[in-house]
């Protein structure tokens, strides 16, 4: 695909279902097992490399992602031999980026080394939250004193390092999450992953929430306000937004995840992963199987993706809508057009524009730093 | 019920003299008993079998059934043989008992010469029974009381029969004791039909004069017309004048209600039954019209009824705009057994195609929506009911304001008219209180404030358009369900009335105007503003909403522009959940309505109407 260049790039997922425990924020698929066979898990992994790799033949992989669940707990040697076998199969670019998701405690910590000899050249880590209690709270096991000494030992291993906070939580106020803000930025990493708590259903907190006893968060005016501050603090320091959520100094930005928010293809393996693989020009939607027991036996079987959907081209024209204008850059007017079969709607943009909410520079539609705050009513106005 | 599975033996008389006839109709207050004894009274003749006895038979509609309601007059048959030994017919007219239905009642009390008048022996008196049984004296039925559920420890028949004699003023001495459930008094009731109503009269071999009593529409059969004989005999095949209409029709079928439809030969003076002759819809047969022989027939026809006039008017829009057809479809199916409903096609900027339609009161208005809902499968947006106005012209002309965004301009406009009520209420002294205010702030003139028994009776004039829309549930509220309340229109009078106008984002949404007192706009103006500032959505931008009589502004309110909705993560694995949730608020959006640049929900045009004091 000599395109992926021009069209947000080639990406492989591999998500990796366990954790040490589960979080009562967390609707990924994760499980917690103590009975992991890693051999099993890396068998069923080259098996499916070996599948999609045969429907995708000389394209250039710009980035592989180990998510999760918790990708720190992977044998780094189950990780080396994914990286191995992946750039086997496609070129991989000059500057593949590689990424583990970590959790930030003291064993993970001691792995970093053997995973950056494994090929990984970036981490993620989920530090959620710089005080123990609300730590304890979002459910996490480690201490704001071990996520500090794991961010250090990171920060050795790889040149790229990012960590993940989630604000807007119970009785947090706003000079709080400055406080808290002030404090991650001292760690001089060049990206920052800032998440507003989001009440999920089908989650712990999704349960206590509908009972009522989820208690203390913020009202809208309040968390509107935490969004604007986090802009105006991380400009401040050098790592401005440039997507909803993430921060980074410029050129450092995660590859992989604007291969997603670009509408690139992507591989994703690994229980319930998801994918977005354009075969003979048609664009597939690709899901795997979510338990990782029947994931497991499928694999042994041929195969652990379901059956596989192409995609409407209205479909494909909201999807990269709904990711396109989540980034700085927005979207491409040529190329959304030509998804969606259609001029986009110009009465819808119009009164966009009006409103301030977005603007047209050339052939791209952006969205304004007023508009990031209602994205959402942007996406469903302007959508197909 | 199907007809071939009505097995009760009977053998249909020949037909039957004057004297062994008796016609009455049953007046109770909802929950009082009236259908549970009418099932007591049809049960113990054996005129249907246990085996087909299904609760309140008579009572065949699933609205009717679920809300312990008649709508319909219904009839039954009964073949009784009494005490002393001989056969007697009595026919009962089961009559509607709310007030909506108010003018079925008295035509169906035309019918018949007796009343059975069931009180419920543990409550007293009710508003709506006391308007009923107002109508079966002024048809100058003898009226036999029935005191119900006296089995219940509650019951106080002494302390009811004074009530009855005090508040009724009719003999309450010789009372009928009875529990229609547990099926006492009710041989002692047949009894008392026998001997204390009036038997018919009538004229066996004077020219035919049938009364239409009623008619509805059956898909097999046609229009099925429900008759009372006065004079004369009716027979299959023979060639009928339905006096004012001028039609003529063969009747194809004649017979009687078991309640199950029953062929007879003939029907005689004093008879009540029914014919089909091939007619097509409901329109086409008017209640009170005299059906005579086409040949030789009467001369002159029985006084006729006033037709009914619908007094409640609304707005009815497919939530879903490509259903208008679909829409306009069970409309008419309706109308065609429903001759009191009226309806015409109106076109709404906010509401695109619907129809504009006309009822008796409120509880027809539901009862129509819900068998439109239900039985023809449509969502509905209702617009606030309006009433009638009559609205006088500078140049002498009246016209007739059926929707308030039809309003003339007011320069052309002398006065304003609206209809009045007087309102019935009973309730219990703890809440007396509340309900004069209620009444005050309603614009209520108090008439009565008087005792019956115990119990304070209060009468109101009030204007309907105060009443159409929430007056009866805010009365359950202040009164926690205790008050009865009954009405009746008594005419036209003129008042300072206004259009007000609701504008949304500065445009007029035509679905929310309304007509209101002029002393009275502002508080309703923003009480209608507060309202749709919480049901309207905030937008991206913030929305003025508007209460504005002629251009000029009487209430404002913003709501102001939301501040964050945006997703906090979206990777790769949650573009198919994302999308599909798009999808779901693209649906949603379709049922909002879009004015200009805001969409405004279908339920906001009927809450932004309900009052909450």
């Amino acid at each position: 695909m000599s395109e992926d260049w021009r069209n947000g790039g080639f990406g492989l997922y591999i998500h990796w279902p366990f954790c040490e425990a589960k979080c009562p924020y967390c609707d990924f698929n994760s499980h917690v097992s103590r009975n992991i066979v890693h051999q099993d898990w890396l068998a069923c992994y080259r098996r499916e490399l070996a599948r999609v790799a045969r429907e995708t033949p000389g394209r250039i992989l710009n980035s592989i992602y180990f998510g999760g669940g918790t990708p720190s707990l992977m044998l780094p040697s189950t990780v080396g031999a994914i990286i191995a076998e992946a750039v086997g199969y496609w070129t991989p670019a000059n500057d593949i980026e590689i990424t583990l998701e970590a959790n930030p405690g003291s064993i993970e910590a001691q792995k970093f080394s053997d995973f950056r000899s494994a090929g990984v050249n970036r981490v993620s880590m989920g530090m959620q939250a710089m005080n123990d209690v609300d730590l304890r709270r979002l459910g996490r096991i480690h201490t704001v004193a071990e996520a500090e000494a794991a961010l250090a030992i990171a920060q050795k291993n790889f040149d790229r390092v990012s960590f993940d906070l989630i604000y807007a939580r119970q009785n947090q106020s706003l000079s709080d999450w400055e406080d808290e803000l002030n404090l991650a930025l001292t760690f001089g990493t060049d990206h920052l992953s800032l998440y507003q708590l989001t009440i999920e259903s089908g989650t712990a907190f999704g349960d206590r929430y509908m009972a009522g006893k989820l208690k203390g968060l913020p009202k809208d005016d309040l968390s509107a306000d935490m969004y604007d501050l986090t802009q105006e603090v991380c400009n401040a320091h050098g790592l401005p937004r440039y997507e909803v959520s993430n921060h980074a100094r410029p050129g450092l930005e995660s590859r992989h995840n604007l291969i997603y928010w670009n509408y690139g293809d992507y591989i994703g393996l690994g229980p319930g992963a998801h994918g977005r693989v354009t075969l003979d020009g048609q664009k597939y939607a690709t899901e795997t199987y979510r338990n990782p027991a029947e994931w497991l036996s499928k694999v042994k079987g041929g195969s652990g993706e379901k059956p596989r959907e192409s995609l409407p081209s209205k479909d494909q024209a909201n999807e990269y809508l709904m990711m396109g204008l989540r980034v700085k850059e927005g979207i491409d007017l040529d190329r959304i057009e030509a998804l969606g079969g259609e001029t986009l709607s110009v009465p819808a943009r119009n009164h966009l524009k009006e409103l301030g909410m977005i603007e047209e520079i050339g052939s791209r539609l952006v969205v304004t730093k007023q508009g990031f705050n209602v994205l959402n009513a942007i996406i469903s106005e302007l959508a197909y | 019920m199907a007809l071939d599975r009505c097995r009760v033996p009977i053998h249909i008389t020949a037909m039957t003299d004057l004297a062994h006839i008796r016609n009455f109709s049953i007046v109770a207050h909802i929950d009082h008993g009236k259908s549970t004894l009418a099932d007591r009274l049809i049960q113990s003749t054996n005129t249907v079998s246990a085996r087909e006895m299904k609760e309140q038979l008579l009572d065949a509609m699933d609205i009717e059934r679920e809300r312990g309601i008649t709508i319909k007059a219904n009839t039954v048959r009964i073949e009784y043989i009494a005490d002393n030994g001989e056969l007697y017919v009595l026919n009962l007219i089961d009559t509607p008992g709310h007030v909506d239905f108010a003018y079925e009642v008295s035509r169906s009390m035309r019918a018949v010469e007796g009343s059975l008048l069931v009180v419920d022996s543990t409550q007293g008196v009710e508003a709506q029974t006391l308007a009923n049984v107002y109508q079966a004296i002024d048809a100058d039925h003898e009226i036999v009381p029935v005191l119900n559920k006296i089995d219940l420890p509650a019951s106080e028949p002494d302390r009811v029969r004074e009530q009855i004699e005090d508040v009724i003023g009719i003999d309450a001495s010789e009372a009928m004791l009875v529990s229609a459930k547990s099926g006492i008094g009710i041989h002692e009731t047949l009894e008392a039909i026998v001997h204390r109503l009036p038997a018919p009269t009538g004229d066996r071999d004077a020219p035919l004069k049938a009364m239409l009593v009623d008619s509805w529409y059956d898909p097999y059969l046609g229009v099925v017309v429900l008759v009372r004989i006065m004079d004369g005999v009716m027979k299959k095949n023979e060639r009928v004048r339905f006096m004012q209409n001028g039609t003529v029709h063969q009747i194809d079928r004649i017979g009687v209600f078991r309640p199950a439809m029953q062929n007879v030969d003939e029907l005689g003076p004093g008879e009540i039954g029914f014919i089909t002759a091939s007619i097509k819809q409901v329109r086409d047969t008017k209640v009170g019209d005299t059906i005579t022989h086409e040949k030789k027939g009467a001369e002159k026809p029985l006084p006729g009824f006033k037709p009914s006039i619908p007094v409640v008017f609304c707005g009815l829009f497919p939530v879903d705009s490509a259903e208008f057809e679909d829409l306009r479809d069970a409309i008419e199916k309706l109308a065609l057994n429903d001759a009191s409903f009226s309806y015409e096609m109106e076109t709404s900027a906010a509401l695109g195609f619907g129809f504009r339609c006309g009822f008796l009161g409120l509880l027809h208005l539901e009862v129509v929506r819900d068998r439109l809902e239900r039985e023809y499968d449509i969502e509905l947006i209702t617009t606030a009911p309006s009433v009638v106005y009559h609205v006088f012209m500078k140049d002498g002309t009246m016209q007739e304001l059926h929707n308030p965004a039809d309003m003339p301009d007011l320069t052309y406009v002398d006065h304003v008219e609206e209809p009045r009520i007087k309102a019935t209420i009973m309730v219990p002294d703890d809440y007396l209180g509340d309900v004069l205010k209620l009444c005050q702030d309603r614009r209520g003139i108090q008439q009565e404030l008087t005792y019956a028994g115990s119990r304070p009776l209060v009468v109101y004039d009030l204007p309907l358009n105060e009443v159409v829309f929430d007056f009866y549930d805010r009365l359950k509220s202040v009164t926690k369900g205790y008050a009865s309340f009954d009405y009746q229109m008594i005419g036209y009078r003129q008042d300072n009335l206004v259009k007000m106008q609701i504008l949304v984002n500065d445009e007029p949404v035509d679905a929310l105007s309304m007509m209101v007192h002029r002393d009275r706009a502002e508080a309703r103006g923003r009480a209608m503003c507060e309202k749709l500032k919480e049901l309207i959505p905030r937008h991206m931008f913030k929305i003025p909403i508007q209460a504005a009589i002629g251009g000029k502004v009487i209430a404002r309110e913003t709501l102001s522009a939301m501040r964050k909705d945006v997703t906090a993560k979206c990777y790769g694995g949650d573009a198919t959940r994302k999308k599909k949730l798009l999808e779901k608020q693209k649906a949603g959006k379709k049922k909002m309505r879009q004015f200009g640049k805001v969409d405004i929900p279908q339920e906001a045009f009927i809450s932004a109407l309900k009052m909450d004091g």
